[in-house]
């Protein structure tokens, strides 16, 4: 296999720290020793790959894959648009993109959630795609609702897609979540907040994008992410020993 | 002032949030049938060369509780050394596996087939083992670690031989308990918390 080079090693500075006491589970959840750092190695380097034979016909639209394109779900239709980069601003083709949301009302189709916002029949709640040549990709979803959660006496989500990407390694995993442009809540979730930087967490927001959105259809949010990038100098991969 | 950089930075992590299963394991949600294939089913088709194995576990936290709400993923290479898609890789051997924490119970399984050592960059031996990554509520950005086999030859391995406290390698050893079952825990915090990697 052609060695595609080590991967630039983690800025940890534009991730949250584990411990974030403001979010509660955090607290006994978070590693308290170091990492280990070193070099990637193939392990990190190599991945799963995931071709188109996957995707059904709906599986890029949460508005009608739950009902195979039978009954619409209820809520503000829009289009989820973007790009998947690497560190080296360069596009990630071919790359499985899964994501996840509550619906309208901000209730999850999962035995877990308890909420009362009620369930709808037509949304299911989860969609995916496979990043285009030049890593671009779109879904239609419906804008999901804030909902409140147990941590502090009275939190809320602010309206947010789950994303989960691959890349081309395993060491590029990245589960992250998208928010949307104007939503007060953003700056009260002590979610969002676990990120330390500002700049970090406009990252995270979508800007509303009427240049996509369709006339009497949907509305359209721009979100794009970015991937670990790979080393890649004229010293890398010398035969051994030079 | 000094020129700009052409690069960007990695979007930052966010949990993976305690309905995880919806978007990564729609049928272990109770959602099954959304997607006609789910991915991560099995690392492994009928026919992998090898020794097939089992390795089971709970990922506990600072309290010692198992997580209930955990998803793990695994990749590897063949029984031979050679990751999927590399020329001459096992075609019954996909590598990749997404398997959940129990609802219920807290314990998680992997059938897999055992891999092989490779050489990585410059040569060097890497002991056989299985790359984790685990998400969860509560975790803020996914943890890797590794799963390396208590009756295979580590002692040359140069990661394991990075852990300047020596027990502390020991947390990246799963434990055979009979032939063809292991056992590996993933502790996120106290005195055995396991040593989780930036690579």
């Amino acid at each position: 296999m052609k060695d595609l080079g080590p991967l630039i090693p983690r800025n940890r500075d534009a991730h949250p720290p584990a411990y974030t006491p403001d979010y509660k589970t955090s607290v006994t959840r978070s590693p308290k020793w170091t990492l280990l750092s070193m070099e990637s190695t193939p392990s990190e380097e190599t991945g799963p790959r995931f071709g188109h034979s996957i995707l059904g016909e709906w599986d890029n639209n949460m508005i009608m894959n739950f009902t195979k394109g039978k009954a619409p779900a209820v809520g503000e239709r829009i289009l989820v648009h973007g790009r998947v980069l690497d560190e080296n601003n360069r596009p990630v083709p071919h790359t499985l993109i899964e994501a996840w949301q509550a619906n309208a009302g901000g209730r999850y189709r999962h035995k877990k959630d308890t909420y009362f916002a009620p369930l709808d029949p037509n949304f299911g709640g989860c969609g995916r795609t496979i990043t285009d040549e030049n890593g671009y990709y779109e879904f239609l979803t419906i804008r999901p609702g804030a909902y409140p959660w147990p941590n502090r006496a009275n939190d809320w989500r602010p309206m947010h897609i789950h994303f989960s990407i691959f890349g081309t390694g395993f060491g590029q995993r990245l589960i992250t979540q998208m928010y949307f442009e104007g939503d007060p809540l953003i700056n009260l979730c002590p979610i969002v907040k676990t990120v330390q930087s500002r700049g970090q967490i406009e990252g995270l927001v979508a800007p509303l994008d009427m240049s996509k959105a369709r006339g009497m259809d949907f509305l359209a949010y721009k979100f794009d992410i970015v991937l670990r990038g790979r080393r890649q100098t004229m010293f890398e991969n010398k035969l051994e020993g030079m | 002032m000094v020129q700009k950089l052409d690069t960007l930075v990695e979007t930052a992590s966010q949990t993976a949030g305690p309905y995880v299963h919806i978007g990564c394991m729609p049928t272990y949600a109770g959602i099954g049938g959304i997607y006609e294939t789910e991915i991560g089913e099995s690392p492994i088709s009928d026919g992998a060369k090898g020794e097939i194995i089992e390795i089971t576990g709970e990922v506990i936290d600072g309290t010692g509780w198992a997580l209930r709400d955990a998803m793990l993923e695994s990749w590897q290479p063949d029984a031979a050394g050679i990751f999927p898609g590399a020329e001459g890789a096992d075609p019954a051997v996909n590598g990749f596996c997404r398997f959940a924490a129990d609802f219920e119970s807290g314990k998680f399984t992997l059938r897999t087939v055992k891999p092989g050592t490779y050489k990585g960059r410059g040569g060097v031996v890497q002991a056989p083992h299985i790359s984790l990554w685990v998400v969860s509520r509560g975790i803020n950005t996914g943890l890797q670690t590794r799963i390396y086999f208590e009756d295979e030859d580590n002692s040359n391995d140069p990661l394991l031989n990075r852990i300047e406290q020596r027990p502390r390698a020991d947390t990246l050893i799963a434990k055979k308990t009979a032939e063809g079952k292991y056992t590996f825990n993933v502790v996120l915090q106290g005195d055995k918390e396991t040593v989780f990697l930036d690579l």
